[in-house]
Parts: C-alpha cells; sequence; structure tokens
C-alpha cells in the first residue's frame, strides 16, 4: 500500500473548500463509501475512488438538541441519493419541522474562526399540484 | 459463543462498590477496590485466590494495571476490554474462555466511576470526529434520539410509550434500597420534563451518578464449594455493528440480534425461558430496541409491548427489577450491574423486587452508541 499523500479528511475538505461534498466509491464493491477513510469497509482493498455527490438527499432520522443555554438545533441523519448517508443538520426551517423523508439539498456550512468546513442541508421546495412550483 | 462450554463457569461473587454520590475524593480504583473486597467477601474467596483480572472505566488510561498495584497482587491473566457500557460483558466471555483454557481460575471483573462527582466532562475524554463533531450532537443522547425517530417513523411508536419504560424502571427502583431515585413517576412527569435532545426528556435518560462493584468467575467445578449458589454462564454472545451512529446499518435493528441468537444458541435456550430481563437502559428506546432483538417481542412491537405496565412490578416480563440505569444507578458504563442484579435474582436475594421462581436470567449489555451488544445468560444449579 503506496503512502498517502494527502489524508481522507484533507482530501474531503479541500472538496468542501470547493463547494463540493465528496464521497468515497469502491468499484470492487460496487459501493459508496462515507467516511472517507484509506481501506473499503465491504472488501478491505484500498482501491477507493472519490466521486463528488449530486448534494441532494432524504432525511433518514431527525433530533433536536435542546442546549442548556442558547436556542434548540437540528441534527440530523441525511441519505444522499449516491447511496451513502452522513451526520448533518436541515438548515432554512425550525428545527423541530425537520420530517424524516424530507427532501433536502447540499450547501456549504463556513463557520469561520480558522473552524473546518462542514456540509448542512436546506428542504428541497416541494411542488404542490394546482398551486405552482 | 463457539469455543466456550455451556455452564464451564459461574459467577460466584457480587457487589456494588458504594453508589450515587460518594465521598469526596474517592478514586474510581477505589471504588473498585470496595468492589472487589466486598465480591470476594459475597463468595468466600480472598485476594490470595485472585489470578485473573479485568476491570474496566473512562477514567483511567491503563486501569488494569492500578487496580493489580492497589490490591498487591501479580495475577496470571489481565483483560482490560472496554467497548463502552457492555465491557463487562465481554469480560465473562473472556474470563470464561481463560478458565477454561487454564490461564486463570479465580477471575475479578471490576468497574468504578465517579462521574457525578468530577462531572462528565472531566469523567470522559471526548474524540472529536470531523464528521459528527461540527454538528454538536449532544453525545450519547442525541445518537440514541436518531434511533428512537427512526423507530417512531416506522413503527409509530410514541412517546407514551418510550415514557412506560422509564415508569416502570422508576416502580422496580422503588423496590430497591440502593436505587438513586426514591419518588414516583408518571408517563405525565417523563412528558413535560426538560427536553434534552427529541424525543427524549432527562426522564428518558439515564442517571449519572457515581459507582461501581465487582463479580467473581470460576470454574464450575470451584464454585461449587463457595459461599452462595453459583449462576451459572450458559451463554454468552457479542455483535459490534458500528461505533459512531451515522454508520449504524440500520437505526431500528441493533446487534443485540446477533448477540442474544449467539447466547441462545449456546445456552441451547430462548426467550420463552428466561424469567428476568436485565437490559441497558441507557435511554427508554434502549428497552423497546434490546426487547424485540433478543426475541421478548416483534420487531416493531415494543412500543404496544412495553405499554400498560407488562415489564413493570407486577407484569407478565420482569425487566431491568433493580430499577435499570433510568432510576437506579448510571455511573456511565452500567454493564456491570446487569450482571450483579442478574446473579442477585437467581440466588433469591433481591426482597421486595424478588422474580419468583428465577431459574434463567439474561444480563444484555450495550456500549457506545447502540455499537457493542453483548448478551450473557445464567441460569441457576437446576438449569447447568
Amino acid at each position: 500500500m503506496a503512502s498517502q499523500q494527502d489524508s481522507p479528511l484533507t482530501t474531503y475538505l479541500d472538496h468542501l473548500e470547493r463547494g463540493e461534498l465528496a464521497y468515497q466509491f469502491s468499484p470492487i464493491a460496487g459501493r459508496p463509501v462515507f467516511f472517507p477513510r484509506v481501506l473499503c469497509p465491504f472488501t478491505g482493498s484500498d482501491r477507493l475512488e472519490w466521486r463528488v455527490s449530486k448534494g441532494l438527499g432524504t432525511v433518514h432520522a431527525t433530533t433536536v438538541v435542546y442546549p442548556q443555554e442558547g436556542k434548540p438545533y437540528n441534527v440530523a441523519l441525511i441519505d444522499c441519493d449516491e447511496g451513502f448517508r452522513l451526520m448533518s443538520r436541515v438548515e432554512d426551517i425550525a428545527p423541530e419541522a425537520v420530517r424524516i423523508g424530507q427532501r433536502v439539498r447540499f450547501r456549504v456550512h463556513r463557520p469561520g474562526g480558522g473552524e473546518a468546513l462542514y456540509p448542512v442541508f436546506v428542504p428541497i421546495p416541494v411542488s404542490v399540484p394546482g398551486e405552482g412550483a | 459463543m463457539d469455543g466456550l462450554k455451556r455452564g464451564s463457569a459461574a459467577i460466584v461473587g457480587v457487589a456494588e462498590s458504594d453508589l450515587g454520590q460518594v465521598a469526596e475524593g474517592m478514586s474510581v480504583i477505589d471504588l473498585m477496590a470496595q468492589g472487589v473486597r466486598r465480591a470476594l467477601d459475597d463468595c468466600g474467596l480472598g485476594l490470595k485466590d485472585v489470578d485473573g483480572l479485568f476491570c474496566a472505566t473512562a477514567q483511567s488510561r491503563l486501569s488494569v494495571l492500578a487496580l493489580a498495584e492497589y490490591l498487591g497482587i501479580n495475577p496470571r491473566f489481565l483483560g482490560s476490554t472496554i467497548v463502552g457500557g457492555s465491557s463487562f460483558e465481554y469480560h465473562v466471555a473472556h474470563a470464561m474462555g481463560a478458565i477454561a483454557l487454564g490461564l486463570c481460575n479465580v477471575a475479578v471483573i471490576a468497574y468504578g466511576s465517579t462521574q457525578r462527582s468530577v462531572g462528565r466532562k472531566q469523567a470522559t475524554v471526548r474524540e472529536v470526529n470531523p464528521y459528527e463533531t461540527p454538528f454538536r450532537p449532544f453525545m450519547p443522547s442525541s445518537a440514541y434520539a436518531l434511533a428512537a425517530s427512526r423507530h417512531m417513523h416506522e413503527y409509530a411508536t410514541t412517546r407514551e410509550q418510550l415514557a412506560a419504560v422509564a415508569v416502570a424502571a422508576r416502580e422496580w427502583a422503588l423496590l430497591n434500597p440502593a436505587a438513586w431515585e426514591k419518588k414516583p413517576l408518571t408517563i405525565g412527569d417523563v412528558l413535560s420534563a426538560r427536553m434534552v435532545s427529541y424525543p427524549f426528556t432527562v426522564r428518558d435518560c439515564c442517571l449519572v451518578t457515581d459507582g461501581g462493584g465487582a463479580i467473581v468467575v470460576t470454574s464450575a467445578g470451584r464454585a461449587k464449594s463457595l459461599r452462595k449458589k453459583p449462576a451459572y454462564v450458559l451463554g454468552c454472545g457479542q455483535s459490534v455493528t458500528h461505533a459512531n451512529i451515522s454508520s449504524m446499518p440500520d437505526l431500528t435493528v441493533t446487534g443485540a440480534l446477533a448477540a442474544g441468537k449467539a447466547a441462545y444458541a449456546m445456552a441451547a435456550l430462548g426467550p420463552a425461558d428466561v424469567d428476568v430481563v436485565e437490559v441497558y437502559d441507557a435511554f427508554t428506546i434502549n428497552t423497546i430496541l434490546f426487547l424485540e432483538d433478543l426475541g421478548f417481542c416483534k420487531k416493531g412491537e415494543g412500543g404496544p409491548f412495553v405499554a400498560d405496565g407488562r415489564i413493570a412490578p407486577n407484569g407478565s416480563l420482569a425487566v431491568n427489577t433493580n430499577g435499570g440505569g433510568l432510576s437506579y444507578c448510571h455511573p456511565g458504563m452500567y454493564g456491570l450491574f446487569l450482571l450483579i442484579e442478574a446473579v442477585r435474582q437467581l440466588r433469591g436475594e433481591c426482597g421486595a423486587r424478588q422474580v419468583p421462581g428465577c431459574e434463567v436470567a439474561l444480563a444484555h449489555g450495550n456500549g457506545g452508541v447502540l455499537s457493542s451488544q453483548a448478551t450473557v445468560i445464567l441460569g441457576s444449579e437446576a438449569t447447568a
């Protein structure tokens, strides 16, 4: 196994810097892999390809955290359409309004203060028949 | 588990250390040592007999060395597998294997925590996971809450059904003089308590106490000559499905399914044979998930199953008879207390909370965020 030039995390963060949600794909297993790593958990092979997600997904599970101080916020598990799952949060709606099955779209969150970028999601508006898009 | 012989070892001594809020300055090794002394007294063995030493704690990096030093012993066999709250169920299987191989004959398994006294932040080193930590899940509660949200979505499980788990635990705790909680609890109390991570209020979450203890495991042959009735290890099973909640294969099916299956197979028993069930109730959803995965009800039916007092005192299935992590004590890695209570129930030592005619007890440990699951089935002399 060759030396790693960039860590899986660095590559992932570099993609985020470019506004992309990256994941890995195992060509032997024919399955996506997330979180990024140096070995495929399905085959043990180090053959992993980087791919960029279309950034569309569905809320798989959701909770609202009520901190001792500060406002409640959402934490969710998102199933991306490419078949991988990640932890994130859904923004732009009240945290308790996030629903399992809801369609969501990725965007980059830039926390500032030297903290690493991370992916968040926002609801995709659902077109209601008779009410336009 | 393949390779272990049903009934070849037994738990012969059990004890809690001080529980709840312990004296100022007590260390986790102090608590382990208290547990060891009391557990040895329980079976009539001495430190000189101990040649296998196991322990786990979140507060000592090389805990088994610290404990051996403290006790002044140099055991032939050491084990400090640490997989969270189920570590001690793993230790039982490992001790049983070591005894069978002649690597040791008397194994002590110990635990200690001062998380209430020193504060949870001091007691547990938080690891940063770049794929989870930025979202500030309140761990471990939020991980279990995510699993609960999925169970509610797929099976229409309700917050009232989750609350019924906490109420049943409290009713048992009121029968246990050692329990931390002393006042009755209603469904309404649970639902109206401070929200922590939806759907959990603070009453859906385990206690934060100090505490520890120890158990003594030896060969079935040696067990017969000791002070108390042996609790024979009839079955063991283990399963690790993930470490982080975002990697859990199915949020509504835990490794308890595989762990339980292996333990039942080794014991040649099934859920219908179990008289008392001790499952790790870190959160109310746990009891529902584990009763399903261990075969006490069908997948998805855990919510209705726990409602209406079925798992409370005088219900049809005795579950978490000491009051559980929800109402008895929860120092952070609760798995040892499941074994202690299971043994006491088999011996008939449980006073007001004693389950009549208890011959087979199941202890199911959980570690991490539904990550490491381990089942131990114990039985009386009649079942061995």
